[in-house]
């Protein structure tokens, strides 16, 4: 499907070797999130916030405590992506921003599609309910997948 | 014949009374399977978070996916809170509870 490596790091530095019609794709999915997370109580992002504490009084006093700063950080690795879109390196801090708003798009999509561990990325059937979708996140996680791959290859 | 010496002052300490003694038992962040974050992403992020090696963040992300969860680290209740919220911040699913 993919015959080049979407990045390629270079030192401080990662390549990214994307074609127009990922950037499209990534531009509306990442307008998508965007949107989504100005209601950070959405419950489409449940995902992103989870507990941390089984009792609910403590839970509550820890998401009052760290609510905005996650959602902050989150906007941040947002504006990141889209700021550099369409840049030919990323730095190594960019880059980290990159895989931190994948993933979120990631686990946003992958709860609203209640995809399981079984997903085989290879034998997606378009045309099956869901076929377009379940592509998309498998080609988000497979984008993601070649950044880690990247990032670890130092 | 004898000399008697003046003991030293001993200093007598009130034993310090925990009224919040639970929070002395040290807490544990526990990081748990889920079927979205990418196993090579777990990993990487436990060994940004925590500095730990490849092989190491490599064994505990296997144990998060083969045992369901793993204990990622340990201590007081601020340290681990922010762990938790690092984590959460990384999109993993942690919680923590008291050991």
């Amino acid at each position: 499907m993919f015959s080049q490596r979407q990045f390629q790091r270079r030192g401080n530095r990662v390549r990214l070797r994307l074609d127009v019609h990922e950037r499209l794709l990534l531009s509306d999915l990442l307008d998508e999130h965007g949107r989504l997370l100005d209601d950070p109580d959405d419950p489409e992002l449940r995902r992103l916030f989870p507990p941390a504490y089984s009792d609910r009084g403590e839970d509550e006093q820890y998401q009052s405590l760290v609510r905005d700063q996650l959602v902050s950080g989150r906007a941040k690795a947002l504006a990141t992506v889209r700021e550099t879109l369409v840049a030919e390196t990323l730095d190594l801090e960019q880059a980290d921003q990159w895989l931190r708003a994948l993933n979120d798009m990631r686990l946003v999509l992958g709860t609203r599609w209640d995809v399981t561990e079984q997903l085989d990325y290879g034998k997606l059937d378009l045309d099956a309910p869901r076929g377009r979708e379940l592509a998309v996140y498998g080609y988000l996680s497979w984008l993601q997948e070649q950044l880690v791959e990247a990032l670890q290859s130092s | 014949m004898s000399t008697i010496v003046a003991p030293a002052e001993v200093e007598v300490r009130e034993p310090v009374v925990h009224e919040d003694w639970q929070e002395e038992r040290p807490w544990v962040v526990i990081v748990w399977n889920d079927p979205i974050n990418l196993m090579s992403y777990v990993t990487l992020v436990f060994q940004k978070l925590f500095g730990f090696s490849l092989q190491k963040a490599t064994q505990l992300m296997l144990q998060v996916h083969n045992d369901g969860k793993a204990v990622v680290s340990s201590g007081n209740r601020e340290k681990s809170e922010l762990d938790v919220a690092r984590l959460h911040a990384h999109g993993l699913w942690a919680t923590m509870q008291q050991d």
